[in-house]
């Protein structure tokens, strides 16, 4: 029995969980259901000894408890399985079983093996011990990981949207394997988006949003009711630009290619000038991987890209630049910006061409996008010592004026509500000339108050296409959750 | 007569062998837990010295030996301390290291320069040293040459069938997932550095106690050092493997020699100089085996897909960065 | 804060001093007769000064092109065959022009012939990394060893004196090829004037032109580089060749102003030792010539040890690792009191 009560973890003034209570009964699947940035993730990492909590109790079995670190957290009894699993790819199967269980000198690969073969054969997993780990796929390594978590004796087993990106074969027998771990006294904690799935198998449910709990729920579950506490209720619509929809600006046809935990599978979209598609569905579902594509950073497995008119099939990042494809990344300091470098400098990296830089241009371009995009930091700072929330406006500052075909992730991530509306309206003034905006966003709301056209993701594959004055959030919610 | 020039040709290439796998498997092991130690050719130098002043002060060879391996683990721990505990580049304290290695293994040797110290002598085994053709090959040699041999079947044992082995592998591949489940990786990667250090430190005294006998400036094993670290990667990180770029080498150093003799048109240093750019190529061809490893799209005939394999390196996937865990 | 810094460094100055001192007990010598012989072996009369200044040149000229290479994010290790191939090449238009009967041939040719070596060589290098995927020191230093090699090839074979081919190198070359020297010091003006231009060549390339400003972006960040529109492999060829052409001019003065011929340590370990000047002075440029300055006295008095005092020249070498290996303390142990402090 696991009792969390109160439990907060802040990062900085974001609040990624605000004060969540619950209980989890000994023996049973217990889903939490929520949707991006819900607090999900880090409750259970909170849970799982991988992050400290800020504040609130743990209980296990009535005992407070307080650890640190997953190793300790394994040692009471409590496992995780990551979206991204810490495996050892060149290591076998049977290597990675064994790692950093047995201590001396003979490593007793015997009783492992035994042991791996025994576990894996009683939940109708087929691993074989001698294959390298890189060599299978996500649902194999995901059924390793339990294996080895039930090896190491843990009684808690977390399960981070365990079905992305595995086959529907796999999902069966996961789901299998859940109910006969849940026979056996174990109690899984089962984290998803997907209603098919917790409906499938969980024996009660908590919503989470937002950081906190917004509805508890016992089987049979009620579909409307677990959508309405995932989403909250309907907000209203803003009135938003409608531009007519002009030529073909990008167009893709079954487009598929590996990328993230379930790549983008048979993709059909094209996507005119002046329209504004915002791509929905939880984080991973494939939406990065279109943005990339669009952007020719990923090359297709096999498909056909087009900007504008020409066939950009397998044409590297620089020649879709060229065509007017510009790509705004989600991680600002890895790829968006470059440290070390200050603001004048990324303007003059932009500053067309010659042996000299245009310094005094430059700095005055980067004056300019200062004010124009309001970034808090002047020409000659690095652009590491701003914070997160004015790299985004200086990323943004620094798009090109007249952009054909803007590819987008996460545009305002670390922006308040009111910037966030004046970066839209900077936005939304250049469809006004012919451009066109294809972005990716954690907050539905955005995409529904923004977007004219909404993309639903789910697995890989494009749900739902529509536009936004046809469907509203109760739709689009569905959608996100498996149901169409 | 044919058959004796000939195993003992092989026999000598099995002795010049021996400092180089020993500096070889002892930086493989360094590098399967992620840390690359770059001031190889200048620890050798330093052990080499050290270990000869040692042992003409003490006339013990076992002493040399033993300081000399504890030279090249001091610098060793140098280059891991640097870079698993203060988190600087590997690359530029090894770089750094193994000039001031050097610099110190020519400052403090200079009074033993030429000078005729302790020599390890050759141990023929008993009765198996008397085998027509594979007795000089592999029985009448001096106990560090038979610590080479026996040490690549020990690294291979120790890496592949050990716990400790398997969590060294573990840090090298993904430090975060070692960490996750409760090793300590400052201290395995500390360990293995230290261990190949040792290693390194005994190939340098094996040098100057028994290869190339004495020292002086230069010595003869200059080089060397660099040689071990491209072999390493020749040898994909698998000590077997390993082994035998060790020994290929010592095949084309003393092939160079001979061939001058053939072919005395074609001068000295195209010989020498042969195995690095040898190397190189390899470099390229196992690098383009892995983009066809990699690329898995075309089907190709199945002796094609194991050649590429066994090509194909394993390099440790955290290899050179430092982990720091919170 | 700023007081703070300069304490640091003091005390790793005296930290370094401690230890050579150490380390001149520990041979069985006096340290204060040491010290003194490495700056009179150095400073001690305008002669010596001028073999300084000589050494300097190639020193300052290797380094320059290093931090280039350092400003792209490249460990360009074959900077030492990058001196030989353009010694190499410098020899080659020598002997040209001397057997063709030129011998007023400019030696701009000359020393354009070197850069172009140099370059050549350190290009090589730069596209087994892009394009074979071999790492740029092991690329580098499997280049540096063939240039060895070559030029051995070339003493001892087509390029040997006429009689007795030995390690002394090739022939002479006629005085009229040799670079002009102030009187007696044996020192070349035009050596002094061309590493004053590298240098500033150097400083204006990083800081003016959108070459400099794309090494630094790409050394900082490839990835984000390339999205910003910039090729990473392109620039990194340029990069390559750049410090190759000046670590080529390097050799060709070693083989116009120094030793008037090739011979096998033509390159005299400089392009090794432009790297710790490098990595001392946090690779900034205004730092290279003092830091090279001081580097080269302790060089050149280093020779006066042996003679003197017994002692193996190498405590030079010593001592300079030693004060790259304290700056690198100091680096890791500021990151974590600014790490302590945020």
């Amino acid at each position: 029995m696991i009792t969390l009560q109160d439990i907060h973890k802040h990062y900085g003034a974001v609040r990624a969980n605000d004060g969540i209570s619950m209980e989890i009964a000994e023996g049973s699947i217990h889903g939490i259901l929520g949707e991006n940035g819900a607090g999900k993730s880090t409750l259970m990492k909170v849970l799982a000894g991988f992050v400290r909590k800020t504040s609130g109790t743990i209980r296990l079995d009535g005992r407070a408890a307080d650890y640190k670190g997953p190793g300790k957290a394994t040692q009471l009894g409590i496992g995780m399985l990551y979206q991204d699993p810490l495996d050892f790819p060149s290591l076998s199967v049977l290597e990675n079983f064994m790692m950093g269980r047995s201590r001396g000198v003979s490593s007793n690969k015997g009783s492992h093996r035994h042991q791996l073969e025994d576990l894996a054969g009683s939940f109708g997993f087929r691993l074989d011990p001698d294959t390298p780990v890189r060599k299978l796929t996500v649902g194999e390594r995901q059924q390793l990981e339990i294996v080895r978590l039930m090896a190491l004796g843990v009684d808690v087993l977390i399960l981070d949207e365990p079905t992305t990106g595995i086959s529907s074969h796999q999902r069966q027998v996961l789901l299998t394997a859940l109910r006969k771990l849940a026979s056996r006294k174990k109690t899984i904690l089962f984290v998803s988006h997907k209603l098919d799935d917790v409906e499938a198998v969980c024996n009660r449910v908590t919503v989470l949003r937002q950081g906190r709990v917004t509805g508890e729920m016992d089987k049979p579950l009620e579909t409307s009711r677990l959508l309405g506490w995932m989403f909250g209720s309907t907000p209203e619509s803003h009135p938003r630009s409608e531009v007519e929809p002009g030529d073909n600006i990008l167009t893709m046809k079954e487009v598929s290619s590996p990328g993230g935990r379930t790549g983008l599978i048979d993709c059909t979209v094209t996507v005119r000038q002046g329209e504004v598609v915002g791509l929905a569905g939880l984080e991973g579902s494939g939406q990065d991987v279109f943005l990339r594509l669009a952007a020719g950073l990923i090359k297709p497995e096999k498909g056909m890209i087009r900007v504008d008119k020409d066939v950009m099939t397998g044409r590297d990042h620089h020649a879709f630049r060229e065509c007017g494809a510009t790509f705004l990344p989600a991680a600002r300091l890895e790829e968006g910006l470059i440290p070390g470098l200050t603001i004048t400098e990324h303007f003059a990296l932009q500053a067309g061409r010659g042996v000299l830089v245009p310094w005094e241009q430059s700095r005055e371009s980067a004056a300019e996008g200062i004010d124009r995009f309001r970034v808090v930091g002047t020409p000659p700072s690095p652009v590491e010592s701003l914070s997160g929330g004015n790299q985004q406006r200086l990323l943004l500052a620094l798009m090109p004026r007249d952009p054909i075909l803007l590819l987008l992730e996460h545009p305002t991530r670390g922006l308040d509500v009111e910037s966030a509306q004046w970066v839209w309206q900077q936005l939304i003034g250049y469809t006004a000339t012919g451009s066109s905006i294809v972005f990716s966003s954690a907050e539905l709301e955005e995409i529904l108050q923004v977007a004219s056209r909404i993309l639903v993701f789910y697995n890989g594959v494009v749900v739902k296409d529509t536009q936004t004055r046809d469907t509203n959030l109760a739709e689009i919610g569905k959608a996100i959750a498996g149901k169409v | 007569m044919e058959d004796l020039h000939l195993a003992i040709l092989l026999g000598s290439i099995v002795a010049g062998a021996a400092p180089i796998l020993l500096a070889t498997l002892g930086e493989t092991i360094a590098e399967k837990g992620g840390v690359i130690n770059l001031s190889l050719d200048g620890s050798i130098l330093l052990s080499a010295m050290v270990a000869f002043a040692v042992s003409y002060q003490s006339q013990s060879l076992c002493l040399g030996f033993l300081a000399g391996a504890a030279a090249g683990g001091l610098v060793a721990l140098i280059v891991g301390f640097f870079s698993i505990y203060l988190g600087q580049s590997q690359v530029a304290v090894g770089f750094v290291l193994t000039l001031t290695a050097r610099d110190l293994a020519y400052f403090f040797g200079n009074p033993y320069s030429r000078l005729y110290g302790p020599q390890a002598g050759p141990l023929p085994i008993p009765m198996l040293h008397e085998i027509p053709f594979l007795g000089p090959i592999l029985f009448q040699h001096t106990m560090p040459v038979y610590g080479s041999i026996l040490l690549i079947g020990l690294c291979w044992w120790y890496l592949y069938r050990t716990p400790m082995g398997l969590r060294l592998r573990a840090v090298g591949e993904n430090p975060q997932a070692s960490y996750a489940r409760g090793t300590n990786t400052r201290r395995v990667q500390l360990l293995s550095t230290l261990i190949g250090g040792l290693l390194v430190g005994l190939a340098g005294a094996t040098f100057s106690l028994c290869t190339k006998p004495g020292w002086g400036r230069p010595q003869g094993a200059e080089g060397t050092g660099w040689i071990c670290l491209a072999i390493v990667i020749f040898g994909g990180w698998h000590p077997v493997k390993a082994a035998f770029g060790a020994y290929l080498f010592a095949f084309l150093q003393v092939m160079g020699i001979h061939f001058q003799g053939w072919w005395p048109s074609i001068p000295a240093q195209v010989f020498q100089v042969a195995p690095f750019p040898l190397m190189i190529f390899t470099l390229v061809l196992m690098y383009a085996a892995q983009l066809e490893r990699e690329s898995m799209v075309k089907k190709r005939p199945p002796w094609l897909q194991r050649l590429l394999n066994m090509l194909g390196g394993n390099a440790p996937a955290a290899l050179g960065k430092a982990f720091i865990p919170e | 804060m700023v007081r703070r810094t300069v304490g640091a460094y003091v005390l790793m100055l005296l930290g370094v001093l401690c230890l050579t001192t150490l380390i001149v007990l520990a041979a069985g010598a006096p340290p204060f007769a040491a010290f003194y012989h490495l700056f009179e072996g150095s400073l001690g009369s305008w002669t010596k000064f001028a073999q300084v200044l000589t050494r300097w040149i190639p020193l300052t000229l290797c380094s320059c092109g290093l931090v280039l290479s350092f400003r792209i994010g490249l460990w360009n290790i074959g900077v030492e065959g990058q001196v030989v191939a353009g010694a190499i090449s410098a020899t080659a238009i020598l002997r040209m022009s001397a057997e063709a009967g030129f011998p007023g041939i400019s030696l701009v040719l000359v020393f354009l012939g070197g850069m172009l070596g140099g370059g050549v060589w350190a290009i090589i290098a730069g596209l087994l990394k892009t394009k074979g995927g071999v790492n740029e020191i092991f690329g580098g230093l499997g280049l540096n060893f063939v240039a060895q090699g070559i030029t051995l090839w070339l003493i001892f074979g087509p390029w040997r004196r006429p009689g007795v081919a030995s390690m002394s190198g090739t022939e002479i070359f006629p005085s009229s090829l040799w670079l002009p020297t102030i009187a007696s010091l044996r020192l070349s003006p035009i050596g002094l004037v061309l590493t004053v231009v590298a240098l500033i060549a150097v400083a204006w390339i990083l800081t003016r032109t959108r070459l400099g400003l794309a090494f630094k972006g790409i050394g900082n960040s490839p990835k984000a580089a390339y999205i910003h529109g910039l090729k990473p492999g392109r620039y990194m060829l340029y990069a390559m060749g750049m410090a190759g052409a000046c670590a080529g001019l390097a050799g060709t003065f070693q083989v116009t102003g120094v030793y008037h011929r090739l011979i096998p340590s033509i390159s005299s370990n400089y392009g090794y030792l432009a790297l710790l000047v490098v990595m001392l002075a946090n690779y900034n440029v205004s730092w290279i010539p003092v830091i090279a300055l001081f580097f080269v006295c302790l060089s050149v008095g280093s020779i006066q040890l042996p003679m003197m005092l017994q002692l193996d020249s190498s405590l030079s070498g010593i001592v300079q690792g030693a004060l790259v290996l304290g700056i690198l303390f100091l680096h890791a142990w500021r990151k974590r009191t600014q790490e302590r402090n945020s």
